[in-house]
């Protein structure tokens, strides 16, 4: 493997393990099918970005950022996606968990409930495709980000966590009604997970992308 | 709806006005009643479109989805309506979601039809000498749609739209509910939100693009074409 080709990460769990919140068939298809797809064109856009670069081809190279954005994205998205989930029943899956970030967020927003209003209103106001995320800021602080389509958080923030808001993330299961999605997606996050990002840089948040190298 | 509205927001403003003031014509389903908009009946039942559209996908799609963003417009025009003017900046990106969700939709279901009826085929006369023109032939045509359609990275649509100056027929593409708008009049659309396939060819989208052709409605664009 070359280093600029990318695999998609095994899964800290198992597709089933985040019933009934999220169904194993909705795991199964958004990790083993659309994340796949992710890396798959993210791999084909890099090696034609370096064929295009040794070419001295600067058209070709900048026709390409749309699709290494697009895919890098979502391989990006997805991955942190996947780690700051957790099986219900699991210790990590309690905001118990996550000590200093909860104080933060109690800080910021008020109390747990506000902060989760909040941030469920931000993933139901997103039209059309896109993502919810919870970052850190150097000088900002908390703060709830939606983004669009598959654009990443890597301009400096730390992302806590994430929710995708495609349709492909519920619709198996929850249908058009995207509301019952973003309600049950508290119970599955995993705050140990979010604790550790919240203490760490941007750089430790991507640390799972080398991994899967 | 008032005529600030309609200065305000020129983009919805021809596709609103042609819903009020054409019933008959080519936007014959975006019905209004006083004002509202309304869900329009389907030209056909949710099952007839099987097997490429099932008639799972048409049900949730028209009576959930649509009648979502008829909601959200009619709340957005409220809003606007009610004279304020902070609430009612805060409201246009509201109205052109969900305006454009009603727009788009209320197309949409005229361009298809059963495949055992006016559904799937190749368009004839005048159409078919433009895309010709303009394409080379149906088969690019239809290449060129597809290619579109696979090309949209997140939600929305593709069109095939006529040109109102020129004539000239191309394919466009549209993030979310963005309407066509401009110089462009839109014939023919393919909703690629995830919601319009999923639960019959969940990541398969490319099949969703293939069937589709199967159920479009040369009739109606045809129709379009010639009022365009
Ligand atoms: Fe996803
Ligand atoms: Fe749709």
């Amino acid at each position: 493997m070359s280093a600029d080709t990318y695999s998609l990460p095994k899964l800290p769990y198992a597709y089933n393990a985040l019933e009934p919140s999220i169904s194993a068939q909705i795991m199964e298809l958004h990790h083993s099918k659309h994340h796949q797809t992710y890396v798959t064109n993210l791999n084909k856009a890099l090696q034609s970005l370096k064929a295009a670069s040794s070419a001295g081809d600067i058209a070709a190279e900048i026709a390409l950022q749309p699709a290494i954005k697009f895919n890098g994205g979502g391989h990006i998205n997805h991955s942190l996606f996947w780690q700051n989930l957790a099986p219900s029943s699991s210790a990590d899956a309690k905001p118990d968990a996550a000590p200093a970030l909860m104080a933060d967020i109690d800080k910021t927003w008020g109390s747990y409930d506000k902060f989760k209003s909040a941030f469920s209103t931000a993933l139901l106001g997103i039209q059309g495709s896109g993502w919810g995320w919870l970052v850190k800021e150097a000088q900002t602080g908390l703060r709830i980000v939606t983004t669009k389509d598959q654009d990443p958080v890597v301009g400096g923030e730390v992302p806590i966590f994430g929710v995708d808001m495609w349709e492909h993330a519920y619709y198996l299961q929850y249908l058009n009604g995207k509301a019952a999605y973003v309600d049950n997606i508290w119970n599955v996050i995993n705050w140990k997970v979010a604790e550790q990002r919240y203490h760490g840089g941007a750089k430790d948040a991507f640390s799972v992308l080398k991994a899967s190298m | 709806m008032s005529a600030t509205l309609m200065r305000t927001v020129p983009a919805l403003r021809g596709a609103l006005r042609s819903g009020v003031a054409k019933p008959a014509a080519a936007l014959a389903s975006t019905s209004f009643v006083r004002g509202k908009a309304t869900l329009p009946d389907l030209p056909y039942d949710y099952g007839a479109l099987e097997p490429y559209i099932s008639g799972k996908i048409m049900e949730l799609h028209h009576k959930k989805h649509h009648q979502t963003y008829v909601t959200g417009l009619n709340s957005a025009l409220e809003t606007i309506a009610s004279g304020d003017p902070v609430a009612a900046a805060k409201a246009a990106p509201l109205l052109n979601f969900h305006g454009g969700g009603h727009i788009n939709h209320s197309l949409f279901w005229e361009n298809l039809a059963p495949a055992s009826r006016e559904g799937g085929g190749e368009p004839d006369g005048a159409l078919a000498k433009s895309i010709k023109e303009d394409f080379g032939g149906f088969d690019t045509l239809r290449k060129q749609v597809n290619t579109a359609l696979a090309g949209i990275q997140g939600s929305g649509w593709a069109w095939l739209v006529k040109d109102k100056n020129s004539g000239t027929l191309s394919v466009v593409t549209r993030p979310n509910q963005d309407p066509v708008s401009g110089p462009y009049v839109p014939l023919l659309g393919i909703d690629a939100w995830e919601h319009a396939y999923y639960l019959q060819y969940e990541n398969r989208k490319a099949e969703y693009f293939d069937a589709i052709w199967n159920v479009i409605n040369w009739k109606t664009v045809a129709s379009r074409f010639e009022k365009a």
